[in-house]
């Protein structure tokens, strides 16, 4: 028989105070996320700038997504070459060739961020694979490791927007940029300036601005991704390495098939982080341009997404850029869940389909004696 | 015996010569990839301390003696765009109530899941996991939409108060607390009269203080870096409220951009503290990635 005080200590339930700890949390997500989340689904349905708030359907999704086209004529009532027959007409061509525009805008920034995304994380991973696995190699003796480690993050530290702006200086095309006239000093580049000017078009030109946008994210990226895959290879048994060099494995062998293998859960999380801040990229492809208006080849949906909602006039764009940011988290669903769907562990999912069955079979059985348990 | 030595020498002596010529190879190949690394600092450093039109006459090794030119005509120039100070300040004020909400409220949430047996217990931890796979960007549109319906743009609110759920660092911090938080520790200080938040308060934080440590300068440089959300939120253009990768922003969107060795070091100014903490804080920055420290 427990005393009166030991059941009363029993009886003291502490469940209330999980809940008072977790609930600023939950309070502030709600507020601060949840709601704005929702609110994103909530103004994709409804109208731009002065119709902002009306519910106007699945319009803004048409917009984005359907191509629309104008006939010659079209296009050059709307520029007033040719008479057009009533205001009306004309309003009507004008929304349509709005509406283009921002069809046209929408994929294309869609591409260009797929693009961008590619372009920097496959040189990224290969370096950053390559480098942890030597500095991880017990045979290999680099000096200095520590301090490539620290140097390699460093990029990574810095403010993006000054990078862009600090990038953007450095690629100028006039006789200032650094590069340019690196290349000059080569003899890459024949002239700086005057009328036979021969210069990279590192900012006004497409491919050569997607490059230095993708060598900027590489640069700022690759020495975190380095790190991370370095504690996973520091976290494979050690002992592994040694049975395979015992056993006569070249080191081409051994990671082949027991680095990369053993990798693979750190290697998804690499993925599909960089996957998910590679849809967001903002801060370098909007701020790498020359003038006041962002370079369109390098524009990501991000930056789409920004240059609805903060159109510098007294209405935004909240629909269009709600419906951007909608398409967006769709695309980031699909791809996180292909990619974790492809690196499943199938024996662990066939293992707990087996006992799964196992323990119907038993249950079977005892229904057979009258549910008692034998 | 010595014939042995001969045929079984040779090959080890060939292994060792070949793993360092390997291990050379890389050091090289790293060399130059820290030369990559460091150079667009490097000229930004240099160039700093030149004058504009030593600039358009090409690189240079050693810096110059324009510094103080350079930020005095800085001051003339673009002064009402880039003011450093009032930048340091601004970014400074976000950053630490920013990180502070951050790791105090993770530490708490964490703490709570950790601890306490509740019946929404599991649920609300998949929760967390669940939200930690939302791009930020997602949300974006509804959360300016709501914060100008509620009138707080052009504030610091939406800028510091989200900070307080973060739930990749609660995350962080519970499995931190699973691996060394035993739960003995509260018990005994139940029995020794401490109220459950004095137990928080006192106990759990000071043990976790690495924990701690490592996701305040996580979140310490996120905040100090972030450009997306101050320039959505702060829509006015004063200057006085910008934090400082806005101000470098507008710097960019300017046209008075014709004098580079200024441009240079106005860039240097947002760039400089950054890099110094880092030199000082390098070793728990980089060990702190590697136990699988947030990525943005």
């Amino acid at each position: 028989m427990a005393s009166a005080a030991q059941r009363r200590i029993k009886s003291i339930s502490y469940a209330k105070y999980g809940y008072i700890f977790i609930l600023p949390f939950f309070l502030v997500y709600f507020f601060f996320q949840l709601w704005p989340l929702i609110n994103t689904f909530i103004v994709s349905f409804q109208g731009n700038g002065a119709e902002t708030g009306e519910f106007v359907g699945l319009e803004n999704f048409k917009h984005l997504l359907k191509k629309v086209t104008l006939t010659t004529e079209e296009n050059r009532k709307v520029l007033g070459i040719l008479p057009v027959e009533s205001d009306a007409e004309y309003q009507e061509l004008a929304a349509k060739k709005m509406q283009g525009a921002i069809h046209d805008d929408f994929i294309r920034s869609f591409k260009n961020t797929l693009v961008l995304w590619f372009g920097n994380f496959i040189p990224q991973i290969a370096l950053s694979l390559s480098l942890a696995v030597w500095f991880t190699d017990a045979k290999l003796k680099i000096p200095g490791k520590g301090f490539f480690k620290v140097i390699m993050y460093m990029p990574n530290i810095i403010t993006a927007a000054s990078v862009a702006v600090l990038f953007m200086s450095l690629c100028s095309e006039s006789k200032y940029g650094a590069f340019n006239q690196l290349f000059h000093s080569l003899g890459i580049v024949d002239e700086l300036e005057g009328p036979d000017r021969d210069v990279v078009k590192f900012v006004t030109n497409k491919w050569p601005a997607r490059f230095v946008i993708m060598f900027i994210q590489t640069w700022m990226w690759f020495g975190n991704t380095m790190i991370m895959l370095m504690s996973g290879i520091m976290g494979i048994n050690p002992s592994l390495f040694e049975a395979a060099s015992i056993d006569g494995a070249s080191s081409g062998q051994v990671f082949r098939k027991i680095t990369l293998p053993l990798l693979s859960p750190i290697m998804v999380y690499t993925l599909v982080t960089s996957m998910i801040g590679g849809l967001q990229m903002f801060d370098i492809p909007y701020l790498y341009h020359a003038g006041n208006v962002p370079n369109k080849e390098v524009s990501t949906v991000a930056v789409f997404i920004y240059g609805h909602f903060h159109t510098g006039q007294k209405y935004q764009n909240y629909g269009y850029s709600g419906a951007a940011s909608v398409l967006l988290f769709m695309v980031t669903l699909l791809l996180g869940s292909i990619t974790f769907y492809m690196n499943r562990d199938v024996d662990a999912i066939a293992k707990k389909k087996q006992r799964k069955k196992l323990a119907k079979q038993v249950k079977a059985q005892n229904k057979q004696f009258g549910g008692l348990s034998v | 015996m010595s014939k042995m030595k001969s045929v079984y020498g040779q090959p080890k002596d060939n292994y060792m010569f070949k793993i360092r010529l390997k291990s050379g190879i890389l050091f090289f190949w790293c060399l130059i990839l820290t030369i990559i690394c460091v150079l667009p600092i490097y000229i930004l450093v240099i160039n700093a301390t030149r004058l504009d039109t030593d600039i358009a006459g090409g690189l240079a090794i050693v810096p110059d003696k324009y510094l103080g030119r350079n930020i005095r005509a800085m001051k003339q120039n673009f002064g009402n765009l880039f003011k450093p100070l009032i930048g340091y300040r601004n970014s400074a004020i976000i950053t630490v109530s920013a990180t502070f909400l951050t790791v105090f409220f993770s530490a708490l949430t964490a703490y709570g899941i950790h601890v306490y047996e509740f019946k929404l217990k599991e649920v609300s931890y998949t929760v967390i996991l669940l939200i930690m796979m939302v791009p930020t960007q997602v949300t974006a549109t509804g959360f300016l939409n709501f914060m100008a319906k509620i009138g707080l743009v052009d504030t610091y609110w939406p800028l510091i108060l989200p900070a307080a759920a973060a739930p990749a660092i609660v995350f962080f911090m519970r499995s931190y607390m699973k691996s060394s938080f035993p739960l003995d520790i509260v018990e005994a200080a139940r029995i020794d009269g401490s109220g459950e938040f004095r137990t928080f308060l006192t106990i759990a934080i000071p043990m976790m203080k690495p924990a701690i440590a490592v996701q305040a300068i996580f979140a310490f440089v996120a905040n100090w870096n972030n450009f997306y959300t101050p320039s959505m939120i702060l829509l006015s253009s004063k200057t006085e409220q910008k934090t400082l990768p806005m101000m470098i922003s507008s710097i960019q969107a300017s046209d008075k951009t014709s004098d580079l060795g200024v441009v240079y070091t106005c860039i240097a100014l947002s760039i400089v503290p950054i890099i110094i903490a880092y030199v000082l804080l390098s070793r728990y920055i980089i060990a702190g990635v590697a136990l699988g420290g947030v990525k943005e």
